[in-house]
């Protein structure tokens, strides 16, 4: 039994006030009845409950806990307007196919976050709740974030738009690569990486989520010498070049000293890590927002809590927060590459970033409308173990406003960095030049690549080297409302 | 050296039925495509010459390719043109699809030139080999 069914109190009828303790669903945290309103956040959470414990007393706890209750009855709720303050469990739903798991729904009132605080929201709707006894896991998994509340944040510092404009570069999805071997290279021969694929034909090259400042490079040293290649690349192609300089560090100051030389070296773009935190990174965007910087996120540590589907937050709701906290590029899966990812969440996650209203759509996991108000779009990147020979199910799956990210793809090339790229960005060109034509690219994507690489060997070499590589494993974050897929064959 | 610029620069040269077929998927979507040309192919020169306003009606590739043979009878082998493709659509409301069309015989393209300043800091400038010294018109 838990401890909050053994805490009945004993008498049938008694004072909402009466000291003492009282069960959630009597307090008024459950309200089947409520109706949310226009300006109510609503978070979905998936609970489990303990044994014995009733999915409707842990739904309404969890609303109590993540609002305004504590354990027990306490007369100084009587000096405010309550009821308007308590969250509201209003609907409790089983989880298909997952006997013992519910789908709680819960409405909070605006006035309880601060606007344009996602450590706000966050400390309430993820708080303590999160460590409840009665419940053996808990995940939120959605929320419907209102247009009264999405318009207190800055949203993207610049936005697919303008970053497109700013680049010059339209009709096709970016290129990138994160320099490789991700530790070790000194700062010359890792500016030599960036010319390289820079020059060979990619559009962005990028630092990982560890190279920060370290014995072997230290931050200053990798900012000159990827400067000095992206200008380079930058002369040698006629085109706009980018590399994200990963400003993360041990404290705002530093993050902000490193930035400014970011920008007075003439940088376009920037990178921080999840891992800074929902305030520095709300810092870092209102920073990119003032200096006409693009602002880069790579989402290191998510894995630790998005990923299993019992316990902690889905990646659709940091997709939704960093939309608000306003960074312009975030890593939201590739679904044929190395990491997690399936298909119809990861869609999900697009559209969330890229569109201005989201429609409910349970089979990719998202649960709300959710309108953006004209919030700044968000590009989402795509990284991790993808190359050429996939190029054709990369567009048909993930659009063209994206960046995709060929690091080994880029680097590992057998005759070199340079061709390497060259090899993505012929096959990029390829694949949309033939999908605006009208060609069926997932049917036909093997055969327009053997095409473009006749008249580009980095192409064909690329192809022969990697043309048996997939990641088919099934995820573990996927929707609970359609049958389970893997990648695309 | 080949300013790559533009959506399919990594692509041999189109021919004019490729081209067609792009400008029909771009006034397909919607959008208004308009030609542009320049012989200052600067990587931040943003406003290129307008061969005409977009062309917001026309629905059929041919009548822009009309416009496209129209400016290339003044501007061909001299100055680089492209095509672009605008679309008016709320949270777009910009070019949706860019890609040049014809590009100068010859393309000397950029020199970086470099000031030392404070530090080991530089300033760098790309500048075009073809336009930093010949006024326009006269520069390919």
């Amino acid at each position: 039994m838990s401890t909050i069914e053994t805490a009945k109190p004993a008498e049938k009828k008694r004072d909402r006030y009466s000291a003492g303790v009282m069960e959630y669903r009597k307090m008024g945290y459950w309200q089947p009845d409520y109706e949310p309103k226009a300006t109510d956040v609503i978070a979905v959470f998936r609970i489990t409950p303990q044994d014995g414990v009733d999915a409707i007393e842990a739904s309404a706890a969890v609303a109590g806990e993540s609002s305004t209750a504590t354990w027990t009855v306490v007369w100084t709720d009587r000096l405010t307007a309550s009821e308007k303050y308590r969250a509201k469990c209003y609907r409790v739903d089983p989880v298909p196919n997952a006997p013992g798991s519910w789908f709680a729904y819960i409405a909070y009132d605006l006035d309880l976050f601060e606007p344009g605080s996602i450590a706000n929201l966050s400390a309430s709707i993820i708080g303590n709740v999160f460590g409840f006894k009665p419940l053996k896991a808990l995940r939120l998994e959605d929320m419907y974030l209102p247009v009264a509340y999405v318009k207190t944040f800055q949203g993207p510092a610049t936005g697919i738009v303008v970053e497109r404009e700013r680049l010059d570069k339209f009709g096709r999805p970016l290129l990138g690569a994160t320099v490789k071997p991700k530790l070790g290279l000194s700062g010359r021969n890792y500016g030599r990486v960036v010319y390289e694929a820079l020059k060979g034909g990619l559009d962005f090259t990028k630092d990982d989520e560890n190279i920060n400042s370290q014995p072997f490079m230290h931050w200053r040293e990798r900012f000159l010498y990827c400067m000095e290649a992206v200008n380079r690349a930058q002369a040698a192609s006629g085109e706009i070049k980018g590399t994200y300089l990963n400003v993360t560090a041990a404290t705002m100051e530093d993050m902000y000293e490193r930035s400014e030389f970011a920008k007075e070296l003439g940088s376009n773009i920037i990178m921080i890590d999840l891992v800074i935190g929902y305030t520095a990174i709300q810092s870092m965007a209102k920073w990119a927002r003032k200096n006409d910087m693009i602002l880069h996120l790579h989402r290191a540590g998510h894995s630790t809590y998005t990923r299993q589907k019992s316990h902690g937050v889905s990646f659709r709701v940091i997709t939704k927060w960093m939309r608000l906290a306003g960074v312009d590029h975030i890593h939201a899966g590739t679904v044929v590459g190395k990491l997690e990812g399936d298909p119809y969440t990861t869609k999900g996650y697009y559209d969330l970033c890229r569109e201005d209203f989201v429609p409910q759509n349970l089979a990719h996991g998202i649960f709300f409308d959710q309108p953006w108000a004209s919030t700044n779009k968000l590009m989402p990147v795509a990284s991790g173990g993808i190359h050429a020979g996939q190029m054709h199910q990369l567009i048909d799956l993930l659009g063209e406003d994206v960046v995709l990210q060929f690091g080994g793809g880029t680097i590992g090339h057998p005759m070199g960095i340079q061709a390497g790229a060259t090899a993505n960005r012929v096959a990029l060109e390829a694949m949309i030049f033939a999908r605006n034509e009208g060609r069926d690219i997932l049917a036909e994507g093997p055969e327009i690549l053997k095409a473009a690489a006749k008249n580009c060997t980095p192409l064909k070499q690329a192809l022969d080297t990697w043309k048996d590589v997939t990641f088919n494993y099934s995820s573990t974050d996927t929707p609970d409302f359609v049958p389970q897929v893997t990648a695309a064959e | 050296m080949r300013i790559t610029q533009g959506a399919f620069s990594f692509l041999p040269d189109l021919t004019d039925e490729q081209i067609a077929k792009q400008i029909q998927y771009a006034i397909d979507k919607g959008w208004a495509v308009n030609v542009e040309f320049t012989d200052d192919p600067h990587p931040r020169n943003t406003y290129w010459e307008m061969w005409g306003m977009p062309m917001f009606d026309v629905k059929d590739a041919a009548g822009v390719m009309f416009e496209l043979n129209e400016c290339r009878k003044t501007y061909a082998g001299r100055y680089y043109i492209r095509v672009s493709a605008f679309d008016p659509s709320h949270t777009w409301e910009s070019l949706r699809l860019s890609f040049i069309t014809d590009r100068p015989a010859e393309e000397p393209g950029f020199a970086l030139d470099r000031q030392e300043v404070a530090g080991r800091n530089q300033r760098y400038t790309t500048r075009s080999y073809a336009a930093s010294t010949k006024p326009e018109g006269a520069r390919y």
